[in-house]
């Protein structure tokens, strides 16, 4: 049972490892030979087709942190610890390059690489919650109260996650709506910038699934090391102290 | 083409950094292995303590 387990795990594994090579290599040529760039913003515009699974991918991330850490509240599972952290880990990878590449695009259509905006301020106010996340966990060992903490920092840090999408309609920005725009509807006036937008997040979904996948199952597996090194300790100790008290 | 330094650092540093990442990922499970082996190791010993232990005690005294 377990064997076919780990077999089923590694089967699931290397599929979305040959399924991510595949959809990036499709990606990147709709990105790069198939769709045209914006008539306005030129060849910058690329940078959107990237940017934009970045950022699905992250919130994506934070909203499994959440879910994980109210699992772990409830329930006290190690499980949904490991599943968090290993979320918060991936998510943080995500959002970062998505603040990078946006700041890219940024420099040649407004002139800046960053300006305080606030779709800009609420997605830096979510990275710097998710850096407390890991500084936290990376500081501390792993006892049930950091993983306890950890779980109330994620689930507060998540709830910005909705604040950051509605900021372009909640207030007044200079970040482009372009998927849902004021007027409704999105704003891809060519439908091959619909498909090459669809199949970028296609392969940074399955992207993200084997990164997340790969690092929980490793949280799981040190997890469990960790529980077998205090049994064994047990014993070893048991082991001596009969020894001791049998002398020859 | 113009900007296009600006959307070949973006993408650059996408690639690196997910790379790294990766890299990242697989060095944590080298020493994870690295970790096992030990504890494998340690689990032998002791198992083979233990049985040195009993076979010794089912002896009878000559």
């Amino acid at each position: 049972m377990r064997a076919n387990f780990f077999k089923m795990n590694s089967a699931i594994r290397n599929g979305l490892g040959y399924t991510t090579l595949a959809l990036m290599i499709v990606a990147l040529f709709m990105v790069f030979d198939y769709v045209p760039p914006e008539a306005e913003q030129g060849i910058a515009q690329l940078i959107f087709y990237f940017h934009v699974p970045l950022a699905w991918v992250a919130f994506a991330s934070f909203g499994i942190v959440a879910i994980a850490g109210i699992f772990y509240l409830w329930l006290g599972d190690q499980l949904w610890d490991d599943l968090g952290y290993a979320a918060a880990e991936t998510g943080m990878v995500f959002c970062t390059l998505m603040i990078v590449a946006g700041s890219i695009w940024a420099k040649p259509i407004w002139g800046t690489w960053w300006t305080w905006d606030s779709r800009l301020t609420t997605t830096f106010i979510l990275w710097l919650m998710y850096v407390g996340y890991l500084m936290l966990r990376a500081s501390a060992d792993d006892t049930p109260q950091v993983a306890r903490f950890g779980a109330v920092i994620g689930i507060v840090a998540a709830l910005d996650v909705p604040i950051v999408i509605a900021s372009v309609r909640l207030w007044r920005t200079i970040h482009p709506a372009v998927l849902v725009t004021k007027q409704g509807g999105h704003g891809l006036e060519d439908p091959r910038m619909v498909t090459t937008l669809l199949v970028c997040l296609a392969a940074f979904t399955v992207f993200w699934a084997w990164l997340l996948m790969l690092r929980f199952m490793q949280l799981r597996t040190r997890s469990r090391m960790g529980e077998l090194a205090v049994r064994i300790a047990f014993a070893s100790a048991a082991a001596s102290d009969k020894q001791v008290m049998e002398p020859g | 083409m113009e900007h296009f330094g600006y959307l070949f650092a973006a993408y650059s540093i996408i690639f690196v950094v997910i790379f790294l990442y990766v890299m990242f990922i697989c060095r944590r499970q080298a020493a994870l292995d690295a970790e096992l082996r030990t504890l494998e190791a340690r689990m032998a010993a002791l198992t083979k303590a233990s049985d040195e232990s009993a076979s010794s005690q089912s002896q009878p005294d000559a």
